[in-house]
């Protein structure tokens, strides 16, 4: 992408980032209840500190004042305290992170390692028994209600055959030094096999659950840009010059049939991260989509509405790398 | 273009049609789909009991084919010894209701806006496009719960949260086959021919992009009723007593240990709804649109 498009690109982001913050605000603006009284509670403030606290916090401002400021505060990252922490919702949300990435990771690199050779071999093998199983398979894969699957992984896997923990993310046991928040990496970095193995176990349930329906997808887009690409004139070149079936297939097709693979990966990554909420919840994994969930039903909506505008944000961002990564994998495409 | 696509609008629709009922796997689903739907129209008098009145001497009464079931409760009971039965039916009425609502909802508004934007183009055209990137910016799930955080959980506000975010969808497809029409000779010989805009609109080009909207319908039909079991799971759907499949699966998730079919059979349900309109769309996807068959 040369730099002209790509800054106009960016440029094109500021009105929906704009908009994204506009509808954030509003939905909170609207919500019934007083924030000031949800955090007082029945305390003895009296009115005049009630009052007080409003107008230290810019209730009293008129709505477009108090959405500038809104948005001020949350281009530095300032999204007021949490009611229920009592501690900045920035602190509260960072904390969250890393388990969130950990697992949205994992799930999205089990969907590829799992996806892509699926879709590759039914492509290979179109209308064989394979590409009918995988067919069924990957039908099942997205029609299947991911909190229900989470839920019968932890009968059967968990409580029947006692094979994984049922929730967390590692054994109270194990004390690991922060540096990346992420427990795979802190163990290996902290030379601790053991840590690491246990961190593992509490993460293949949760990243399994998350990563199917995801697995399925993709392999559903690799087989069609795979069968599309195998039909393209330098295959059957390739074909005529006498390469092996394999070679034809690992290097010329996979290549540029990865193309839309990789782009709805990245895009996709945006779902997976409003289907932690589901499967964190599912899986007490002390992530970012449990926060929010126990935080809308404690009315603590500073934590909701940073989150709400920390997801879209970041879906945003990872549809600008799903698209420069689409132009730099396949140069025919000019943004 | 081919002969096929090049004959009237109701021989290309004919065609599908044939081709449709050729595919066995995709008239089964539609089937199976029919099946639930007069399930749902005619909850109140096919449930053997009472959906939200238990009894508690029946709690969590095991299915009719275990030790302890009984054949006038042939699913079992759950928690409250209701019959599961009867909250499976009256469930299905809660999904399809809102699953049919939000997509015929979504799919007229966002018709309409994506015919205008399309044909029209200009200022309407940028405008609407905005507010699509806008909206496709929330991933669905997030974007719903937080609407859903502030409206408070009930059907009305479950349906009016997935209709603000959906009409995005058919609105996306329509404006873009609307830009390929209005290059087309039989839309340029209909203005030529002096024909209002409405005309045109209506009569001329929706009617052409009639089929591809009905594959987007039911596919997105299939992805409304997992976000609603989602919403409803997390307590933010449709409230107790009523029942709704989510939130059976959430109600039975403490005692899957001693009764497993409380969670596992509404489960079943939706894959069972969801897979089947899937197949279907699949199958009318390859009937009435060939080229986008890979």
């Amino acid at each position: 992408m040369n730099p002209i498009a790509l800054a106009e690109r960016l440029l094109q982001l500021i009105p929906v980032l704009f908009g994204i913050s506009a509808i954030v605000f509003s939905m909170m603006a609207l919500t019934p209840g007083d924030p000031v009284d949800v955090m007082l509670g029945d305390s003895l403030a009296t009115p005049a500190q009630r009052a007080a606290m409003r107008q230290d916090m810019g209730l009293d401002l008129p709505m477009h004042e108090r959405f500038l400021r809104f948005l001020g505060n949350a281009v530095q990252g300032e999204f007021g305290t949490s009611f229920h922490h009592r501690r900045p919702v920035a602190d509260v949300i960072a904390e969250r992170i890393p388990a969130t990435i950990e697992l949205t990771l994992a799930a999205m690199l089990l969907a590829l390692a799992i996806g892509v050779p699926l879709g590759v071999l039914a492509a290979v093998r179109r209308d064989g028994w394979f590409d009918r199983l995988a067919t069924v398979a990957t039908l099942l894969g997205v029609s299947m209600p991911g909190f229900w699957f989470g839920i019968l992984a932890i009968l059967i896997f968990s409580v029947t055959l006692g094979l994984f923990p049922v929730a967390g993310r590692i054994g109270y046991s194990s004390e690991v030094p922060f540096v990346t928040g992420m427990l795979l990496v802190d163990t290996l970095v902290a030379g601790k096999p053991k840590a690491f193995l246990e961190a593992l176990r509490h993460l293949a349930l949760p990243a399994t659950t998350l990563g199917l329906a995801m697995a399925a997808l993709l392999a559903r887009v690799t087989r069609s840009a795979m069968i599309d690409a195998l039909r393209q004139d330098y295959i059957v070149f390739a074909e005529a010059k006498g390469l092996s079936r394999a070679r034809i297939v690992l290097r010329h097709a996979l290549k540029n049939a990865l193309i839309p693979t990789v782009t709805v990966a990245a895009i996709e990554t945006g779902t997976l991260l409003g289907g932690n909420m589901i499967v964190e919840t599912v899986f007490g994994w002390p992530g970012l989509g449990r926060l929010v969930v126990e935080a809308i039903f404690t009315r603590n909506y500073p934590i909701v509405q940073a989150a709400v505008l920390l997801y879209a944000v970041t879906y945003v961002l990872l549809n600008l790398v799903a698209d420069i990564l689409y132009t730099m994998l396949n140069p025919r495409v000019r943004l | 273009m081919s002969a096929l696509a090049a004959a009237a609008p109701e021989t290309r629709f004919a065609a599908g049609l044939h081709a449709l009922r050729a595919n066995r796997a995709a008239m089964l689903s539609l089937l199976i789909v029919a099946g639930f739907a007069v399930l749902a129209l005619l909850a109140p008098w096919i449930a053997p009991h009472d959906p939200t009145e238990g009894d508690l001497l029946r709690r969590l009464q095991p299915p009719a084919w275990m030790e302890g079931g009984e054949a006038a409760y042939p699913l079992g009971c759950d928690a409250l010894g209701r019959d599961i039965l009867s909250r499976l039916i009256h469930g299905t009425r809660v999904s399809m209701s809102i699953g049919v609502a939000v997509v015929l909802a979504a799919t007229a508004i966002g018709a309409l806006l994506g015919l205008l934007a399309g044909y029209l183009r200009g200022g309407f055209d940028v405008a609407i496009s905005r507010v699509v990137d806008v909206l496709l910016g929330f991933p669905y799930l997030i974007f719903a719960i937080g609407l859903m955080a502030v409206m408070g959980p009930g059907l009305a506000n479950i349906v009016l949260v997935l209709v603000i975010k959906e009409w995005v969808m058919p609105c996306r497809v329509v404006r873009a086959e609307t830009l390929a029409a209005r290059e087309m000779d039989y839309v340029e010989a209909a203005r030529a021919l002096g024909e209002t805009t409405a005309h045109i609109l209506f009569r001329e080009i929706l009617p052409n992009i009639l089929s591809t909207l009905l594959v987007v319908a039911t596919f997105r039909m299939a992805a409304i009723i997992i976000i609603e079991a989602s919403l409803s799971f997390l307590g933010l759907g449709v409230q107790p007593p009523a029942a709704s499949w989510g939130s059976m699966i959430a109600d039975g998730r403490q005692f899957m240990l001693d009764a497993w079919w409380v969670s596992t059979l509404p489960g079943l349900a939706i894959l069972a709804l969801v897979l089947a309109i899937n197949i279907a769309s699949q199958g009318m996807r390859d009937a009435f649109d060939p080229g986008l068959r890979a």
